[in-house]
């Protein structure tokens, strides 16, 4: 990626502040684009196997980029973060931790998570760091495509025989949704320093706001949830899994490139 | 691009970037596509701006190889330089009207225009509305979106009722 030349070098608090919140946001893009790969070649349609695969191609392409900003704030490798870390080292808001589950499942977490980004990335497209916001706007102009895919499928399931599978899968990842805004360690000084525009709290009820009038006339009342300290650093079985397939081909072989 | 202002070692660098294909839709030229942000020497330095149509478009590394190789061997100086950026971003109307008639005789609908007037955040989510795309073919606007993701990122699919082909179109991003 583009260096930033004559940028004097940061404090190190300040790097580390950057450092968290690029992290975040790649590791969900990471990790969201390795689960949507899995429905590559078994989706319910021919269609959606494009479409999945085409969405999961941007995500880890979000994902490369993010980590190339990331290793360039910390001279590092962005292989190495991506792949060379060990599974407490990750960063993704707890939503998603879960398997791909069924055709449902994947459909309510895309659909929450997409909204949940299109707020982030709103914000981050005016972050006081350059690099970021030119991201973030290029990948906002990508994800719209997104949006109205998962909009579309939570329209269709919601009025079909999926609806129960749709509803059951909303109400087991309402709670972990709310982690995509989870504290940030250093938020405040992030905000301080206006490379996160506006404070966690706020992009998350500004998120509440956007997709309680969507999804409560499928699903009937949703709980008022706070996020947790821990949003982004609890693990489970399923993203071990996971881990161990994306870490495949670079623990097979260090350095390898494919 | 302010083309007045180019020197003649630039206009050699321009001509030869307009040979250079696009990886993936070989009919337009990297030139013709947009992904040129500029191209600038710099004391021994040859530096030309990339702008990338998709994020996560795995044509860069081929198109920034070819430029490198192709550019180099103009020996106009020390290095060539490819910076891939997204300040400013690649949008569709980037394409140039060579461009869009190039696409076209290769059986791929252009992409719709932006809507007029600076496209802000909030207006971003009106692009994946898919307005219209012309059928490459037999010229019919009686198309339908059959899918928005296609063969690779930047490609949606339809199909013309007019001539019954299914058809690709460039996206509008």
């Amino acid at each position: 990626m583009t260096a930033s030349p004559g940028v004097a070098p940061l404090e190190p608090a300040a790097r580390d502040a950057l450092a968290e919140l690029l992290l975040s946001v790649a590791d969900d893009e990471f990790v969201i684009g390795f689960w949507d790969s899995e429905w590559t070649g078994i989706a319910p349609m021919l269609e959606e196997d494009v479409a999945t695969s085409s969405i999961a191609q941007d995500e880890i392409g979000h994902a490369k980029a993010l980590y190339e900003l990331l290793a360039e704030l910390t001279d590092d490798d962005p292989d190495r973060i991506a792949f060379g870390r060990e599974l407490a080292d990750y960063r993704h808001a707890a939503l998603l931790n879960h398997a791909r589950g069924d055709w449902a499942f994947s459909v309510a977490r895309r659909y929450l998570y997409e909204t949940a980004d299109a707020v982030r990335l709103t914000a981050l497209a005016s972050s006081a760091h350059d690099g970021l916001a030119a991201l973030a706007g290029k990948m906002r102009r990508e994800e719209t495509y997104h949006m109205l895919h998962a909009d579309a499928w939570i329209r269709r399931l919601a009025d079909g025989e999926g609806r129960d599978r749709l509803v059951t899968a909303l109400f087991a990842l309402w709670a972990d949704a709310q982690e995509v805004f989870a504290p940030l360690e250093a938020g405040d000084r992030l905000v301080r320093d206006g490379w996160l525009p506006q404070p966690m709290s706020d992009l998350h009820a500004a998120w509440v706001a956007r997709v309680r009038p969507i999804l409560e006339p499928i699903v009937g009342d949703l709980p008022s949830l706070d996020s947790t300290p821990d949003g982004r650093r609890r693990r489970t079985d399923d993203f071990a899994w996971l881990h161990g397939e994306f870490t495949r081909v670079s623990g097979s072989e260090e350095g390898a490139l494919w | 691009m302010v083309i007045a202002a180019r020197t003649e070692r630039e206009e050699r660098v321009w001509a030869e970037l307009a040979q250079i294909p696009d990886p993936e839709i070989p009919a337009i030229s990297v030139v013709d596509l947009g992904v040129i942000g500029g191209v600038a020497f710099e004391d021994d330095r040859l530096h030309i701006k990339l702008l990338p149509t998709f994020v996560g478009c795995p044509a860069i590394d081929v198109m920034r190889h070819e430029i490198t190789e192709r550019l180099g061997a103009l020996d106009l100086a020390g290095s060539v330089v490819v910076d891939v950026t997204f300040d400013p971003p690649w949008t569709s109307d980037r394409i140039s009207e060579h461009g869009r008639d190039r696409l076209r005789q290769s059986g791929f609908a252009p992409p719709a225009r932006m809507p007029s007037g600076p496209v802000g955040l909030i207006g971003i989510d009106d692009l994946a509305t898919m307005p219209d795309a012309v059928c490459p073919y037999c010229n019919s606007p009686d198309t339908t979106l059959d899918n928005p993701f296609g063969p690779t990122l930047c490609r949606a699919i339809y199909h013309c009722s007019a001539c019954r082909q299914p058809f690709e179109q460039f996206k509008r991003v």
